[in-house]
């Protein structure tokens, strides 16, 4: 190693440590949603709009921590979760400021977006049951509390507790029975597990197209993908599964969303709020759910085939800051039980 | 601004160490940049110093016994299998002649290619009960699925698989080395003692070889440790699992670190054991006396099983695996390769370059200051760098982020205050961070390696050098250079492979509109898009052979008597 | 009785090389004989084709009567019951010297492995150094050790090669010595490869000396020395000058320094152009001698000076001279000749 080398060293490093400084027009997004998931929109509203969207994608928890340790100095204006319960956690962190934006707050229902205005739902996603019409009928089928009773032994897939999903559910089970309830039902559903948790949501619905389990608990859009694929054996495998909308007699199917929140030390906070508006416009809902097949926010803009076909449900209207209040709570549950 | 910053840190290294190579200088230096590079070990291992929450109650209540014994499982499973699939091969071809075995010597190395997380993507596609093996038995035998058995990919058996098939290259890679380095006279003489080349593997070459099979079964073991994405796909709950639901899921990232910090408390002691029993076992050579290894020639069925038993690893670890990618890549072939996806593949190659040149750089820069000046405090720090290879990327990634926001936010304050410009943040957020966090995660491989080929070259070399009136700096370059090269061009590959493969810390840290194959490849299977996510996994695979392909190479070329 | 080793027009050649070329001899049960010759003459390589580690082209090895090795037939290594040293005794580093001792013999029982291993460490001294590690001992200790390990098992043969090569010159002598006697003990037939002709003397009952892979001749010390077939032979073994001269009979050669009294051991024509090898202690040193020639050169040997001589004519001698003599250079000094052994080779000429 000479000198000379390590100055064409410094010199390769120097290209990678020119950031940018942060030039007017611009914001700067932290998203968990993945990048196919978001950037063809972000590039559309670049487009619409004059103004860039920088980037990173990854994971929510990891970007509340890096915004923390960031401080004031942090260079994101936006953070963009895939579930409530992440919203409410940066929020309680302090991590996200009010915007007053007329629009978002007329086009966003109360219930999905933040008390304080702090954070909104952009996208809606339910989780459902899926089951096998050969060996379940529709009938037998009533809602979450009702997976939990024996007549299910042995017959439901579900992936593990790591998953945000699960956590959310069993915390709107918490935040409708409380926590001795849900854990009575955690228990019995649990001991009706066909197999110890594995897999994506899209490995629990092959599970039940060949008949490693009757009914599983995943997000609709993992159906509606798969329906909707390239893939000969994934179209197969989804047409032997139905989809069934649960608890409509009662508080109605659990739903998560989607959403973001302009933080604290935002340098283009008009910018951001732009993103946000644009986000909720029509045009970016329709969008939601051609791409990701999840419902949009504000109501009947989708045309997706397949959502169509699944028709209008009712959802659970229960605050989501609830979900992000009761996660850890759930979490532990999870733990107490065994729900691997 | 920037790059003079970086530049001034590097000349202040370089200054001080041709300034004051004499003295206590070396040693403080060597401190200096030590501490440097614990700074992340450190403040994880710091937690352990603030209270327990009342996570700990819950953890130590629940779960806590059994992430304990599901890594434990694990390790075991990993280092059994992955010991299995490398030392027989390695000495195989080594000893004999076998068809292929010229082919298979650097083929077996392939599956070190292949990151742990699409090999388990790959067979689970394939093995899982809606994936085609499971259905072609379905439609063979028409029976339905509880009606046969088939062994179930997502476990923890199928992890301890997954994991050995891509990590038993680490000790193949050692044990071949050692084993083509050994002096033949010993087996030699151990035939003549009435050994079979059977028993003069069990009872000669193995135990002479066992200090380099141990510092292999390390890494493997350090690795499995710091596994995240596997398990979790397999949904065993290891204890990597743990610590990311006490994070993510409890929100308690204290508890997590603390988690972390009992971690390496682990592997600390491991570390210490293993040290100490290859002291016990520091073999002097007693012979300097090399002849050129004449290899056997097999035939008939010994031929045919040598064959079986180093194709084996390659197979399952490589070539099945690939095939199912291969098999994905072309379903969807139209329009992945585009402009974007050369970006994604320069990327990667860039920052596994710099890398590892980097890594080796300051690995030999340590090695010389403390084979120049003993001390134990420099053995002690040394060995704390190596600390972070068990450590899960994302929790060295926070463990880097936080000194260095802290530093920024520092800097930024004062130059707020006494001259009214902002610096922002200067470092984090940058690629200088990842590339540290790369360090931090690999540099005990080019550490160790180095140490170990120094240790190699007698001071005897170095005086005689001294007498023709060679410098220190020319010594190096033109006396240790040529002997360590084999040694040296082997350990930056493994770097170089090793980030190529990294996603965790790159995740985290990698600055705005800036993505790796391995971001491309984790976020499409996360989406659970198996087939769109073949192709980055693939060129991942063929980014890393070629260097796979010259590590090979280097260490055929590395055995004494090598014509 | 049978020979311990016999060898039949061997011949090897390794990548289309000539290393050994047609090599024949026989070695009796407990005798030890040397492989004596320079540096790349093929010795080491008859020594790993007994031991096996080479497969021969042509030729035929058997150990005690039973074919080992001809070019259809071989038994590997580890097959044949043999001992070996090897040059720097490549003691195994992993283990120490009770364990380096008894590897040969690990699967004999227990006590049978223990009363071997006492017996032979008794008979190599070793006593003091049974729990340590090769790189603990010193040169003379690890060849000890790995003249114990090889004689463990009780070999038919017992192979060595160079054994005395990395030891100090001081302590050749005197372990070629103690190892004869140790040898002769055991009884066990001994092939050494060396390439120093004093080690070989003190060692060996028989001695082969190789030249550019062949054996020249298979003989005893003495007459190896006094009776040297071969030009190379002569010029390998001891030391000496050549002078020319003819035949005049049986018994007398005329040559510059005179005629020469002695046995011819070939048969020479009367008139014929001969060379007559003039040994050190052939010519003796005489103050009384009206022979004489002028010291060029001198070497002490402690004992004894060798003093290369300068003739009137101009031919140079050697003489081994007591060292009470001691004589300057070009000081002028008497000698005479003592010749018992006439050595003659035909002159062709240079």
């Amino acid at each position: 190693m000479n000198k000379v080398n390590i100055i064409i060293i410094l010199l390769i490093c120097s290209q990678f440590l020119n950031t940018g400084e942060v030039n007017a027009g611009e914001v700067n997004v932290y998203s968990a949603r993945k990048e196919a998931l978001i950037k063809p929109i972000l590039d559309k509203f670049t487009e619409d709009t004059g103004i860039e969207v920088n980037l990173i994608t990854g994971k929510a928890d990891t970007f509340i921590k890096r915004i923390e340790v960031e401080g004031k100095n942090s260079p994101a204006d936006l953070l963009l979760t895939v579930d409530a319960a992440r919203l409410v956690r940066a929020k309680d962190k302090g991590l996200f400021q009010a915007t007053n934006s007329k629009i978002l707050n007329k086009a966003i229902p109360v219930h999905l977006r933040d008390i304080d205005n702090q954070w909104y739902g952009l996208s809606l996603r339910s989780r459902v049951i899926v089951y096998n019409p050969n060996k379940v009928r529709a009938n037998e089928l009533i809602n979450y509390i009702d997976l939990a009773s024996k007549k299910w032994k042995s017959r439901i897939c579900v992936r593990s507790s790591s998953n945000i999903y699960n956590q959310s559910l069993v915390a709107s089970i918490i935040s409708h029975h409380g926590i001795e309830q849900a854990e009575i039902w955690a228990s019995g559903l649990v001991g009706n597990f066909a197999r110890a948790p594995k897999g994506g949501d899209r490995d629990q619905i092959k599970a039940v197209a060949v008949g490693v389990c009757d009914v599983a608990i995943v997000n609709n859009y993992y159906l509606a993908g798969m329906l909707d694929s390239s893939q000969e054996k994934e179209i197969t495998a989804a047409k032997k599964v139905k989809l069934f909308w649960p608890d409509q007699r009662g508080n109605g199917a659990h739903v998560n969303i989607s959403g973001a929140g302009v933080l604290t030390h935002a340098k283009n906070k008009d910018e951001a709020i732009l993103l946000l508006e644009y986000l909720v416009s029509d045009k970016a809902q329709r969008w939601y759910s051609d791409i990701n097949y999840e419902y949009p926010v504000i109501t009947n803009v989708y045309d997706h085939s397949v959502l169509k076909e699944w028709g209008i449900f009712k959802m659970d209207n229960l605050a989501l800051s609830l979900l992000g209040k009761y996660n850890t709570d759930a979490v532990k549950l999870m733990d107490r039980i065994g729900w691997k | 601004m920037i790059l003079s910053n970086f530049s001034y840190y590097f000349q202040k290294k370089l200054n001080l160490k041709y300034s004051s190579l004499k003295k206590s200088g070396p040693s403080l230096v060597l401190v200096l940049i030590s501490l440097f590079f614990c700074i992340p070990v450190f403040i994880i291992s710091g937690s352990l110093f603030l209270p327990f929450e009342g996570v700990w109650v819950h953890l130590v209540d629940t779960v806590l016994t059994d992430y304990m014994l599901n890594s434990f499982l694990l390790l075991i499973g990993v280092g059994f299998f992955s010991l299995l699939l490398s030392v027989i091969p390695a000495w195989l071809v080594t000893m004999y002649k076998f068809p292929a075995s010229n082919w298979l010597q650097w083929a077996i190395l392939l599956p070190m290619a292949m990151p742990a997380y699409i090999i388990a993507y790959s067979y689970t596609g394939a093995l899982d009960a809606a994936g085609p093996v499971q259905a072609t038995i379905r439609d063979l035998t028409g029976l339905g699925y509880s009606e046969y058995w088939f062994p179930e990919i997502r476990s923890l058996g199928g992890a301890i698989t997954m994991l050995s098939l891509v990590l038993y290259p680490y000790i193949y890679l050692l044990a071949r080395a050692t084993f083509a380095e050994q002096s033949v006279c010993v087996l030699e003489v151990s035939r003549t003692l009435g050994c079979n080349t059977m028993s003069a593997f069990r009872r000669v070459a193995l135990p002479l070889a066992r200090p380099a099979i141990i510092v292999g079964l390390s890494l493997v073991l350090m690795e499995t440790l710091a596994d995240y994405g596997t398990v979790q796909y397999f949904g065993v709950s290891a204890f990597t699992t743990g610590i990311f639901k006490t994070w993510f899921g409890m929100d308690s990232s204290l508890a997590a670190a603390q988690l972390s910090a009992l971690l390496l408390l682990f592997v600390f002691v491991f570390l210490f054991l293993e040290r100490r029993s290859r002291k016990l076992l520091a073999f002097h050579h007693t012979s300097n006396r090399y002849s050129p290894l004449l290899k056997q020639e097999l035939r008939g069925i010994r031929a045919f099983f040598a064959f079986f038993v180093c194709f084996t690893p390659l197979l399952f670890g490589f070539i099945i695996p690939i095939g199912f990618l291969v098999g994905h890549a072309i379903e969807i072939y139209s329009g992945t390769i585009d402009y974007s996806f050369i970006r994604l593949l320069s990327n990667s190659i860039l920052l596994a370059l710099i890398t590892s040149f980097l890594a080796l750089f300051v690995a030999l820069f340590l090695g010389y200051i403390n084979r120049n000046n003993f001390s134990f405090i420099n053995k002690f720090l040394i060995r704390f760098i190596s600390l972070g290879y068990a450590v899960p990327g994302t929790v060295i990634a926070i463990g880097v982020l936080i000194p260095f926001a802290w530093f920024d936010n520092r800097l930024d304050n004062f130059l707020l205050a006494n001259f009214n410009v902002s610096s922002g943040l200067l470092i984090s957020g940058t690629l200088f961070i990842l590339i540290f966090a790369y360090l931090v995660r690999f540099i005990t491989i080019p550490i160790n390696t180095v140490e170990a080929a120094l240790e190699k070259i007698k001071p005897g070399i170095d005086e005689v050098a001294k007498t023709n009136g060679m410098s220190h700096f020319n010594i190096m370059r033109k006396i240790h250079m040529p002997i360590m090269k084999g040694s040296l061009l082997t350990c930056s590959l493994l770097v170089f492979v090793d980030v190529l493969k990294e996603l965790p810390a790159t995740l985290i840290l990698r600055p705005f509109n800036f993505n790796t194959l391995a971001v491309r490849t984790f976020e499409l299977a996360n989406e659970e898009r198996l087939a769109d996510a073949a192709v980055p996994a693939l060129a991942i695979v063929v980014a890393g052979i070629i260097p796979v392909i010259m590590i090979s190479n280097s260490i055929s070329r590395s055995r004494p008597g090598y014509e | 009785m049978n020979n311990s080793i016999e060898i039949k027009e061997l011949s090897l050649s390794i990548e289309g090389r000539s290393i050994l070329e047609n090599i024949s001899f026989g070695l009796g049960e407990i005798e030890i004989a040397c492989l004596l010759g320079p540096s790349g003459c093929g010795k080491t390589s008859l020594l790993r084709c007994i031991a096996g580690f080479e497969k021969l082209n042509h030729g035929e090895v058997s150990i005690k009567g039973v074919i080992m090795n001809n070019p259809n037939h071989y038994i590997p290594v580890e097959q044949r019951n043999i001992g070996m040293v090897f040059q720097d005794y490549v003691l195994f580093p992993h283990m120490d010297v009770r364990k380096n001792i008894t590897f040969g013999i690990a699967d004999l029982k227990p006590f049978r492995i223990k009363e071997r291993l006492d017996e032979l460490i008794e008979l190599f001294g070793l006593e003091a150094h049974a729990d340590k590690y090769p790189h603990q001992l010193s040169g003379g200790q690890q060849q000890r050790v790995a003249l114990a390990r090889a004689m463990a098992p009780r070999p038919r043969v017992l192979l060595l090669d160079e054994p005395f090569a990395s030891l100090d010159i001081e302590l050749r002598e005197s372990l070629a010595r103690e190892l004869r006697s140790i040898l002769k003990q055991d009884s066990v037939a001994t092939i050494m490869v060396t390439h120093n002709q004093l080690e070989a003397f003190a060692m060996a009952d028989i001695i082969g000396v190789m030249a550019n892979g062949k054996l020249m001749q298979w003989d005893t010390p003495f007459d190896l020395y006094h009776e040297p077939k071969t030009l190379d032979v002569a010029n390998f073994i001891g030391e000496g000058t050549f002078v020319k001269g003819e035949i005049i009979n049986q018994t007398d050669v005329k040559t510059d320094i005179g005629n020469i009294k002695g046995h011819i051991p070939h048969n020479y024509d009367s008139g014929e152009k001969v060379q007559v090898l003039i040994r050190p202690d052939d010519i003796l040193h005489d103050d009384d001698s009206k022979l004489t020639a002028l010291v060029k050169e001198k070497e002490f040997r402690g004992p004894q000076f060798l003093y290369t001589l300068e003739m009137k004519n101009g031919l140079f001698l050697q003489s081994l001279v007591p060292s009470h003599h001691d004589h300057a250079i070009n000081e002028p000094i008497g000698i005479k000749m003592a010749i018992d052994h006439l050595v003659v080779f035909p002159d062709i000429g240079e």
